[in-house]
């Protein structure tokens, strides 16, 4: 679940940009070669092909964590407390990593980016049919800033993949449980 | 026989990180095709490029699953109208043609009265004003004032065959479109002959131009030449070369 659904992210980033590119609202493009697509109705296509690999996925993920008690059991988050003392034992490198176990920084961590997906979604849809959803565009404060809402939805993607993808670097054998399940590092 | 496993967990450990390594190998080769991915933008014959336009037809039916007739486009005060709004075409401003002499609006296809329109006589049936959004493919939005004919106004004076798939239209500058029938109906559709309170100048679609606040801006079609109603989907400028057909918003 976890690799489709970060597939598909990447596939409506990369896409995502080739719109962009069509009409920065930013002061910047992103380079032709970092798209999906490379223009802007190929990087719509994309777009809206990875959306159901998303959509489908995202459901998916969501039902199993609110069912089996994933989200309640692992990624709640823990109090402001708790959340200080990780914060300050990650920053000096003496936060204990133990498999199957989330501490209070990634609970913070994979909590936001949920929500944060779920954000870039919901204003995905509310710019895509600003007519026929116009409530949600209405809930968005209407189609300019819901626009600008998804972009900066996108930012924060890119900034959790770059933490996230830092933190698995500097902890390689969390990678390997991601790709082969081992019990839970029984006896070592 | 005792009760332990055949093996211990320490004797595969060294297969079980074999595994994991070859793994983390594939991930980083579906990583690494999404580079071959980049060049696939609907221009090829690729399979990859096949699968994206049928996900471009998927999208339209679901586009059209979602349309409602009865759902209107926001409309906005005077004062939200954009000020020096934008050109935009297939072409620069510098390139935009004038009214042809002798000028009628033609129509063909599933009617009953194929009788071309002169421009005065559009302006003798009954008017609507807009103010609405016009949201371009491309992302921006502007607000103007519109008015002109209701398309279903029109198309019932010449006897369309409201039952027809599409309406088609083509302009005077080269460019063509096409929307479905049910858009088509909707009650802001319209023939716009004026923008802004003024009678349409040629950069602004001059006589005449589709105005439909419910699907994406390249559908307005500027300079209208000729309406049709037709079963066959006439595709479209941008829409063959991969903008979405249905582009409702």
């Amino acid at each position: 679940m976890h690799w489709v659904g970060a597939s598909a992210i990447i596939c409506m980033i990369l896409s995502g940009w080739a719109i962009y590119n069509a009409a920065p609202s930013l002061p910047f493009a992103f380079p032709r070669w970092m798209t999906l697509g490379g223009w802007l109705g190929a990087g719509i296509a994309w777009h809206i092909s990875a959306m159901w690999v998303l959509f489908v996925d995202g459901l998916a993920y969501l039902a199993y964590g609110l069912l089996s008690g994933h989200f309640r059991r692992d990624l709640r988050p823990t109090g402001p407390r708790a959340l200080l003392h990780d914060i300050g034992a990650a920053l000096t490198f003496r936060l204990d990593h133990q498999l199957g176990h989330y501490n209070a920084v990634q609970r913070l961590l994979y909590t936001g980016v949920i929500v944060v997906i779920c954000l870039a979604v919901l204003t995905g849809l509310s710019i895509w049919k600003p007519v026929q959803l116009g409530w949600l565009t209405g809930v968005f404060g209407g189609f300019p800033v819901a626009r600008a809402i998804h972009l900066t939805m996108m930012f924060c993607i890119v900034g959790f993949l770059a933490l996230h993808l830092t933190l698995v670097a500097l902890f390689p054998r969390t990678l390997v449980s991601m790709i082969a399940p081992l019990e839970a590092e029984e006896g070592s | 026989m005792s009760d332990d496993p055949a093996v211990s967990r320490a004797e595969i450990a060294p297969e079980l990180a074999r595994l994991a390594r070859r793994g983390l190998l594939r991930r980083g080769l579906t990583l690494g095709s999404l580079g071959l991915l980049t060049g696939c933008d609907l221009s090829t014959h690729s399979g990859i490029d096949a699968a994206l336009w049928a996900m471009l037809r998927f999208n339209d039916r679901v586009q059209e699953a979602l349309f409602s007739k009865r759902r209107l486009a926001e409309t906005y005060p005077a004062s939200a109208i954009t000020k020096s709004f934008r050109f935009n075409a297939y072409y620069a401003v510098w390139q935009v043609r004038p009214v042809p002499d002798n000028w009628r609006l033609a129509v063909a296809g599933r009617v009953a009265d194929r009788t071309p329109w002169p421009l005065a006589r559009l302006r003798a049936l009954p008017q609507q004003s807009q103010i609405t959004r016009h949201i371009c493919i491309e992302g921006w939005s502007q607000i103007g004032q519109w008015s002109g004919v209701p398309l279903h106004v029109f198309l019932r004076h010449i006897g369309a065959d409201l039952r027809a798939r599409y309406v088609a239209f083509t302009c005077f500058d080269g460019y063509f479109t096409s929307i479905d029938m049910a858009s088509a109906l909707q009650p802001q559709t319209i023939l716009a002959l004026d923008f802004n309170w003024q009678p349409l100048t040629p950069e602004w679609g001059a006589p005449v131009r589709l105005r439909i606040p419910v699907k994406l801006g390249f559908k307005s079609a500027k300079n209208l030449q000729s309406i049709e109603v037709t079963n066959h989907n006439p595709g479209g400028y941008w829409e063959n070369q991969g903008y979405n057909w249905f582009s409702g918003v």
